[in-house]
């Protein structure tokens, strides 16, 4: 076992566990911050699979973006958010278990199914050009940004200006108000 | 070389436990990061099959397309559930049961 396989298996060991506490822990804003181990920690798989830049991005956009609009998002919906919790978690417990009922169930089938595709083997992961260590992929990323897929580029454009305009225009205040 | 299975492996813990989060949590932002882990079980799908893309280099720029659609999906979930907020006093999904008039 060299040392690129111990990093990956820890980084994905702590992938799992903090995804796991996220969803278990009982304080919200801990909870919110594990959300960000989760995601840095993706990261670095991301790395390992030769995408550096994915990687770059997703710790910019999560961490500048999503995490700070989530806490924002928190503090101005917790007023009697954490007093609701305790009375409340006795009355569920059915439902938890049938959501940890079909969550596993749905884990064992894609075990299943991964275990017994032999992704390796298969044709076309053969015939492909994989990724070597020495590429520039940035460069690459930018080429295919430009020529390949330049129509998904627009439309994305468009669509980041149309979520722009409509989170401005669900959160501004009413003019009664 | 990590092996690609593993990589699989890892993604589809990660949607079970976001899928998990998204069934069982009353409280619409742990809804949402629910979301957010599926969605980023994805991008790791992608990721890890785009190693095999030199040519067309597919999966990398879906991962960027992916992110970029599930940044701008939370910052208008957020802003609905600000609003929620504001109308219902309370962001948990199961007592919003009541729409406009």
């Amino acid at each position: 076992m060299n040392i690129e396989q111990i990093v990956f298996y820890f980084f994905a060991a702590l992938t799992l566990i903090s995804a796991f506490l996220v969803v278990n822990i009982q304080n919200l804003v801990r909870s919110i911050f594990l959300f960000f181990v989760t995601i840095f920690s993706l990261a670095v798989m991301f790395v390992f699979a030769l995408a550096d830049f994915i990687a770059v991005t997703q710790v910019v956009i999560y961490v500048g973006g999503v995490l700070v609009l989530m806490l924002f998002a928190f503090m101005l919906s917790n007023k009697e958010l954490l007093s609701g919790l305790r009375d409340a978690s006795e009355s569920f417990k059915i439902g938890h278990f049938f959501g940890l009922f079909i969550c596993l169930g749905l884990f064992i089938l894609l075990y299943s199914a991964i275990s017994s595709a032999d992704i390796i083997n298969l044709p076309w992961v053969k015939a492909s050009h994989a990724i070597g260590q020495n590429d520039n992929t940035i460069y690459q990323i930018g080429i295919h940004t430009m020529t390949r897929y330049l129509l998904p580029f627009e439309v994305v454009s468009v669509f980041l200006l149309m979520a722009l305009i409509g989170a401005a225009h669900l959160a501004r205040k009413e003019k009664g108000s | 070389m990590i092996p690609l299975s593993h990589f699989m492996l890892i993604s589809a813990a990660l949607f079970c436990i976001g899928l998990y989060a998204v069934l069982t949590k009353r409280n619409a932002i742990q809804v949402l990061i629910g979301i957010e882990f599926m969605i980023n079980a994805a991008i790791l799908n992608f990721v890890a099959f785009g190693r095999l893309d030199k040519l067309a280099g597919g999966g990398q720029m879906f991962a960027l397309f992916a992110i970029v659609l599930a940044a701008a999906g939370v910052a208008v979930a957020l802003a609905i559930i600000l609003n929620v907020y504001k109308h219902f006093k309370t962001i948990n999904p199961e007592k919003i049961d009541s729409l406009k008039n």
